[in-house]
């Protein structure tokens, strides 16, 4: 079920550190919000799939995040654990407007209903 | 701009039947498009050019060469007076055209001249972009867009006085580069933290910078400036972060944009540019547009070929034929700087459908980057060698696929298609008196004798011998080929386990490079050692920030990313993601009022638990990270910092109450032990670090399975170190005895500095000391006392640089960003 999507402004990329995280709160959790060193951006639930370690914490390097609690190392663009390890963090689109972050609301209430 | 006397060229006489045409603006773009239009339909027009700079016209991309004197005008100039006299070219120089009448058709200039026109052409070029900073205005304050910009900057550079050129892109620092071959002292600005990073990753934009530098040029980026400073004329820069920059000439190259404010004034459709159709024609049928003035599709051009495709299109428009359509195609541009070689093409952008292959090789500086999409290169960047620049640009433009080449695809044509060599075959091939080693001037022969005669095994043996690859390292994959090569099977090279699947360097190899190549940045060092990823992994990266702090104390910028999360929230991140927080308690000692600001922090943010460690010092966990500045500021408050118990670095300095109160003591033991806290806190070290003093032999502080330990004696202080009791448990080595309680903290931050120096990231002494030898190590510290002084020398510097405690800088702000989040959403979707 795909709700038509709903742009909602979360933040300049700016606020973010490069190769680093924050969160966004939404009812249903949190939602990590990462930038690479490349200037781009992704937003995963802030949950490892292993044991729900805040991915928002890890060490950021190229697209992908290391978790702080186990060193699990999650895609950033799939949201899934990648190596060894079999997991999945849901995934959020997110697209960079002048610099300007957009989160889809709709797909976030969606989760909501899911969760 | 001051205009110089009006000069008119004028030829025959226009005809009754012949078209008028009139062109406003003479650079490259018009230049083209009326050359392909003579070319096409000789004589169809009669034209007249208005050009606002007093002359002909000339190639603006020769500019720089121009400024760095290699180059004069006359040298640079397209067309001469000779070509407007044989086309019957009426040309005005110096004249700027003030109003398009389109319902009149005619244009007007300053001058007061009124041409009538069948078509027009505006091609009025782009303005380059002044920040309106204060004292923007001031004498000595250019911009570098034309002749006249770099005549002022040559008369400027005779009195060799200082240059500070704003924006560190292509035209910035070929400004930056000119001004320096002209006698100044220059200094670049650039706002972002690397230059050119349009062109080039940060990686790249590193050894940009380095080169640059080495022609002696300043370069400081992330330079934001604040104001221009001057009574009548320019005297010097002044940036945000208060530095002030004496400045002769200020240079501001921070990009340009379209000039199409005239067009605007006569009603055509105006967006950044002056908008176009595929017939170049603007919102009205009549007028073109072209260059850098012109508008396409949402994009604006300032890049050569694309302005000369627009200039083709418009003559063949203008010739009559319809057909002609401007597609835009990918761009390549090269920085035009003696010495340093830089080529970029297409699209290099960064987008989730893209991938990277990187090439880069440090020792002969060069940087290949080429990105696909669909198995097509769209955008290539080369640094240090652009020869196959144009192949790949090719490439880009056809848009050829290079599944088939892939593998070899960076190396550039005279690998395309073909197989990779296998390495050792062409170090196989490589005569015997081939350099191999270019720091110490090791051939071939040499090696390959020295690994035969003297049947040496390994890489460290050939090191010894030979010194090849005992420098800067960089050909060490070379050697170990040609032992690979003249031994065979019998070269086993399991020697050196790699730090992370990023590098093949081993932790000593990265730590010995840091020194001997003046590493300073993590970019820099990954760059220079040729990392494989394009920003490491959670393994490297702390591991390299430790090396950086403990190498150049007060030097390196720390890089708060590159550490785990305790380190940067300066905590302990629990199961739950709350977390922990313990403040110093120097030597196990406490008082009522800090147990007091304990007990009131701890209802204040209702801490759910608060617990005793094993260390002597109380620690409080499930705090919300939020919370965390304002608890900290409440502890500061009654005195305390903190503790580091999330640190590689000192944890704690555990004590006995000692001769203060203890029957048996024979020392003060805590005394000591809160001298040692107080002196070693705030180090970085390569794994946790524990320390404890205790008052006689009975050990009650348990000082013999720490990090480094004391035992008090009546006749001074036996120091203890290795011990271990975690994974392993394991009592500790005697390092020594001393009579002093001096000695005894002199030695300490011996043996601690020796650790720093040679430790691996996360060994612990116990491992070190076991690696290096404890005998190694009582040399070094106990017996050598010079050395023992230069490593507590060394020591006492770092700390200078590193008791700052963290909480009451994030108490005071620092860092906000990590203790908020981005956005709350919870209301607004309560709200729907």
């Amino acid at each position: 079920m795909t709700a038509k999507a709903k742009w909602v402004d979360i933040g300049a990329l700016d606020s973010i550190p490069v190769r680093g995280a924050r969160v966004v709160k939404t009812r249903a959790g949190c939602i990590a919000v990462f930038r690479t060193a490349e200037n781009e951006a992704f937003a995963i639930d802030d949950r490892c799939p292993h044991k729900q370690g805040p991915l928002s914490q890890g060490i950021v390097h190229g697209r992908a995040v290391t978790c702080p609690l186990h060193n699990w190392v999650i895609s950033l663009e799939t949201g899934a654990a990648t190596g060894a390890d079999k997991g999945q963090t849901k995934t959020y689109a997110l697209k960079i407007e002048g610099g300007r972050l957009l989160l889809d609301a709709a797909e976030v209430a969606a989760g909501k209903v899911a969760a | 701009m001051t205009m110089k006397s009006l000069e008119l060229v004028r030829s025959t006489k226009a005809t009754a039947h012949r078209q008028r045409l009139v062109v406003i603006g003479n650079g490259m773009a018009p230049g083209r498009a009326l050359d392909k239009l003579f070319e096409a339909a000789p004589g169809a027009y009669d034209v007249t050019i208005f050009n606002a700079e007093p002359r002909v016209n000339y190639d603006r991309i020769m500019l720089s060469p121009v400024l760095s004197g290699e180059k004069k005008f006359e040298q640079i100039v397209i067309h001469g007076d000779g070509w407007y006299v044989k086309h019957g070219v009426t040309l005005y120089k110096g004249s700027t055209v003030t109003a398009i009448d389109r319902t009149a058709k005619t244009v007007t200039s300053a001058r007061g001249i009124t041409v009538p026109y069948d078509k027009l052409m505006i091609a009025t070029g782009s303005l380059p972009i002044v920040i309106p900073v204060p004292g923007h205005k001031l004498a000595g304050v250019l911009s570098y867009r034309d002749l006249d910009d770099v005549e002022a900057m040559l008369l400027a550079a005779k009195s060799r006085g200082t240059a500070v050129v704003i924006g560190g892109g292509l035209l910035g620092l070929e400004a930056a580069a000119g001004l320096k071959d002209q006698g100044m002292d220059v200094t670049v600005l650039h706002l972002m933290p690397t230059l050119m990073e349009r062109q080039l990753d940060p990686a790249a934009g590193h050894l940009l910078q380095r080169a640059v530098e080495a022609r002696g040029i300043k370069v400081i980026t992330k330079a934001n400036t604040k104001a221009i400073l001057g009574e009548k004329k320019v005297e010097a820069v002044l940036l945000e972060d208060g530095t002030r920059l004496p400045a002769d000439l200020v240079i501001m190259a921070v990009g340009i944009r379209p000039n199409a404010g005239l067009a605007k004034d006569a009603g055509l459709d105006v967006g950044r540019g002056i908008q176009v159709g595929t017939d170049m024609r603007t919102s009205d049928p009549d007028i073109f547009a072209v260059g850098e003035c012109a508008e396409f599709a949402g994009q604006t051009y300032g890049l050569v070929a694309p302005l000369y495709e627009m200039a083709t299109v418009i003559a063949g428009q203008l010739a009559g034929d319809a057909s002609a359509t401007f597609t835009p195609s990918v761009t390549a541009t090269r920085l035009k700087v003696t010495g340093i070689n830089l080529f970029s093409a297409g699209d290099f952008a960064d987008a989730k459908d893209r991938e990277d292959i990187v090439l880069r090789d440090a020792t002969r500086g060069i940087y290949k980057r080429v990105v696909l999409k669909d198995n097509k290169v769209i955008g290539a960047v080369f640094y240090g060698d652009t020869t196959d620049g144009a192949w790949f640009f090719d490439l880009i433009k056809k848009g050829s696929d290079i599944t088939a080449m892939r593998e070899t695809l960076i190396f550039g044509p005279s690998y395309a298609g073909g197989s990779a060599l296998d390495p050792t075959a062409a170090v196989a091939a490589l005569p015997d008196e081939a350099e191999i080693c270019g720091c110490n001037g090791v051939c071939k022969g040499k090696i390959t004798t020295a690994i035969t005669q003297l049947g040496l095994k390994n890489l460290d043996d050939v090191r010894a011998h030979t010194k090849a690859s005992a420098s800067c390292g960089t050909c060490t994959g070379l050697v170990e080929q040609l032992i690979k090569v003249t031994l065979g099977d019998a070269y086993n090279p399991t020697a050196v386990q790699p730090m992370c699947a990023c590098t093949n360097l081993g932790h000593d190899d990265v730590r010995r490079l840091i020194v001997a190549k003046d590493l300073k940045s993590i970019p820099d060092l990954m760059q220079a050692l040729e990392w494989k990823t394009s920003c490491g992994c959670a393994k490297c990266r702390p591991a390299l920030n430790y090396y950086l702090v403990a190498t150049w104390p007060g030097e390196y910028a720390d890089d708060s990313q590159s550490r785990y999360i305790n380190e940067r929230v300066h905590a302990n991140i629990q199961k739950d993601g709350t977390y922990s927080v313990v403040p110093r308690m120097w030597g196990g000692m406490t008082s009522a009022k800090e147990l007091r600001a304990i007990a009131d922090v701890v209802e204040k943010f209702n801490i759910p638990s608060v617990k005793c460690t094993g260390g002597q010092r109380i620690d409080m966990l499930g705090v919300k990270k939020q919370d965390l500045p304002a608890v900290w500021a409440d502890l500061n408050k009654a005195g305390m910092v903190s503790g580091a118990a999330y640190a590689k670095g000192l944890r704690t300095v555990k004590t006995c109450v000692g001769t203060d109160w203890c029957r048996f003591g024979t020392q003060d033991s805590t005394g000591l032990g809160v001298k040692l806290e107080k002196f070693l806190w705030g180090s970085w070290t390569p794994a946790k670090l524990k320390l404890a003093v205790s008052g006689c032999p009975r050990n009650c502080a348990e000082a013999t399975c720490k990090d480094i330990g004391v035992i008090c004696v009546d006749s001074g202080y036996d120091i203890h170190f290795a011990g271990a009791a975690g994974l392993d448990i394991k009592g500790t080595e005697v390092l020594g005895h001393v009579a002093t309680e001096d000695e005894a903290i002199e030695v300490i931050a011996a043996l601690t500095q020796l650790y720093r120096e040679q430790g691996r990231y996360l060994e612990r002494v116990y491992k070190w000391a076991k690696r290096v030898g404890i005998d190694t190590v009582r040399q070094q510290v106990m017996d050598d006392v010079e050395r023992r002084k230069a490593l507590h020398g060394r020591f006492v510097y770092s700390q200078k640089f590193a008791q700052i405690d963290p909480w009451a800088e994030r108490a005071a702000g620092k860092d906000a960003h990590e203790f908020a989040p981005l956005a709350d959403l919870t209301f607004k979707e309560a709200a729907e």
